[in-house]
């Protein structure tokens, strides 16, 4: 127990004297997971939007179907982008396995169900009663997804951040397909798991308590949101 | 390759699209704004650009520190990224197979052999060697400590009580321990793996391996390095470090199919060039009183 105790001590010294390594990789971390996310979103909302406003044959199986990727394993993302990208799959070619760019590649595929599902929902809860209210008082087709869209913001927000916060702590992608380069491809949770292993108990529980405050960033800008969301109402 | 990475996200957003009857709500501008974001905020870390060489190495070369410590020297040297990855030598060899790696560091003669005469490695050159060694509580339970390899093997399979925590993950490591077990008589696959709860298939690294023998009180086969090096974390002791089965080379191969052949060759030639030979031979050696890797280039291992 002391031992822990101590470790948790050098661990917070790392963290206040801001230890290069440390940050190094939470700053890598970041930048992958914005990254995976910017893109997600500017991919998979519009879609959410696209499937929210269509009506099409089949509509109600494809957004269960959405909604049953939410959890989806990593590792078998991961394990697909890696068939995908490795120099003897499909993909190959591009040169993108163990790189940032394939982390980020998987990331996009893990979080897309997550930013698709949950904007289709925003925007189904926003709609209910609004978008019949706005018919009735003459609003056209265009006007009302424009008041239901204005409505439903704060709400599709909360699905991007869900997005990030599932790409910024998920493991299995990283590991399989970024290969946890140092310097390179090491993130966070993939630092985690090689420095457990080691033994590396200090340099793991600062990292882990890196991860662990941006988790809860994440969850409280969602908390805001909400509220915005509430209050809008 | 920015260009191609965009086309990549276009064509993932497609084929993830496929599922909906509507088009897809995405422009070819999107994408690339999206690609901006991406490289733009991307600059600030050494993303592509640098000229890259990947080698896979064996955990045991990785978890020793030793291609920490080199790493910085051929990257001086040659003004390149060295992307170190770490695996068991089947996965490095599977790596090498894919196309995904150019050189790998492994430690298995005969599945490097195989590897050279199925045409996916150039060569193998034999750079360090030392030696495995079976570890366990000190109190020794199964009363093996002075053993051949071979009788300690037989006499934990009689025991059936003792625990023994395997590799379990087609490594260089776990090779040796599955040859140990044929020369003591016993089917691996039969015999060893269904012999009962005593027998751990652990499925990690050296390192993480050696810490799970350590909290379950049992036995493991372990190279030396690896071992000196997780030392001061563990109770484990050296039980068995006398056997002739229990040598232990390391060679580096490079992959035929490397994006760099050139400087494929360089790191061969670095690891075996006579300096590096000597900061081998001395690596760890302060910090461990005793020496991890012994050079063997240029002989017969």
């Amino acid at each position: 127990m002391i031992h822990l105790f101590e470790a948790f001590k050098i661990a917070l010294g790392m963290i206040v004297t801001g230890d290069q390594v440390v940050f190094s990789i939470a700053f890598r971390t970041l930048l992958i997971a914005s990254a995976s996310t910017i893109a997600a979103t500017l991919l998979f909302v519009p879609l959410g939007c696209m499937v929210h406003f269509s009506n099409f044959k089949g509509k109600r199986i494809a957004v269960g179907f959405i909604q049953t990727m939410y959890s989806v394993p990593t590792v078998f993302v991961g394990m697909l982008v890696f068939l995908m990208v490795s120099r003897s799959g499909p993909f190959g070619v591009m040169g993108l396995l163990f790189s940032p760019w394939a982390i980020i590649l998987g990331e996009i595929v893990l979080i897309a169900p997550i930013i698709t599902g949950l904007t289709i929902s925003a925007l189904r809860n926003t709609g209910k009663g609004l978008e019949d209210t706005a018919t009735s008082l003459g609003a056209g087709r265009g006007t009302m997804i424009l008041k239901v869209l204005a409505e439903a913001k704060y709400a599709m927000l909360t699905s991007v951040l869900m997005g990030f916060g599932r790409a910024v702590s998920e493991v299995g992608v990283a590991i399989m397909v970024g290969g946890n380069i140092s310097g390179y491809t090491r993130t966070l949770s993939t630092a985690i798991a090689l420095g457990v292993g080691k033994g590396e108990t200090a340099f793991s529980i600062a990292l882990g308590l890196i991860l662990l405050s941006l988790a809860m960033v994440v969850s409280i800008a969602v908390n805001i949101m909400q509220h915005g969301y509430r209050g809008r109402k | 390759m920015k260009r191609s990475t965009a086309t990549f996200f276009f064509l993932v957003a497609f084929i993830l699209a496929g599922c909906s009857e509507e088009p897809l709500p995405v422009q070819t501008d999107t994408a690339s704004d999206a690609l901006e974001e991406v490289t733009g905020s991307a600059a600030v870390v050494p993303i592509a650009r640098v000229q890259r060489l990947r080698v896979a190495t064996t955990t045991s070369l990785y978890d020793t520190g030793l291609w920490g410590y080199l790493e910085p020297m051929f990257e001086e040297k040659y003004n390149v990224e060295l992307d170190v990855l770490y695996a068991g030598t089947g996965k490095a060899i599977d790596w090498g197979r894919r196309g995904d790696v150019d050189v790998i560091t492994v430690h298995s003669r005969t599945r490097e052999e195989l590897f050279v005469t199925e045409g996916y490695g150039v060569e193998r050159v034999p750079f360090a060697y030392n030696y495995f060694l079976i570890v366990g509580p000190a109190d020794d339970p199964a009363g093996i400590s002075g053993m051949t390899p071979e009788e300690a093997f037989k006499t934990l399979m009689a025991d059936g009580e003792a625990i023994f925590v395997s590799r379990g993950d087609d490594s260089g490591t776990h090779g040796k321990e599955r040859s140990i077990w044929t020369s003591a008589g016993f089917d691996y696959d039969a015999d060893v793996r269904t012999a009962g709860p005593w027998y751990v298939e652990g499925g990690s690294g050296m390192g993480p391996t050696l810490v799970m023998a350590d909290e379950m009180q049992g036995y493991t086969l372990t190279d030396i390095g690896t071992y000196l090096a997780y030392q001061g974390d563990l109770e484990l002791v050296p039980v068995i470090d006398q056997g002739d089965v229990l040598l232990n080379v390391y060679s580096v191969l490079q992959v035929q199919t490397s994006r760099d052949p050139e400087l494929s060759l360089a790191l061969v030639d670095f690891l075996v060039s006579p300096e590096v030979q000597q900061l081998i031979g001395d690596y760890g050696v302060d910090a461990y009183g005793m020496q991890l890797f012994s050079p063997c280039a240029g002989q017969d291992f």
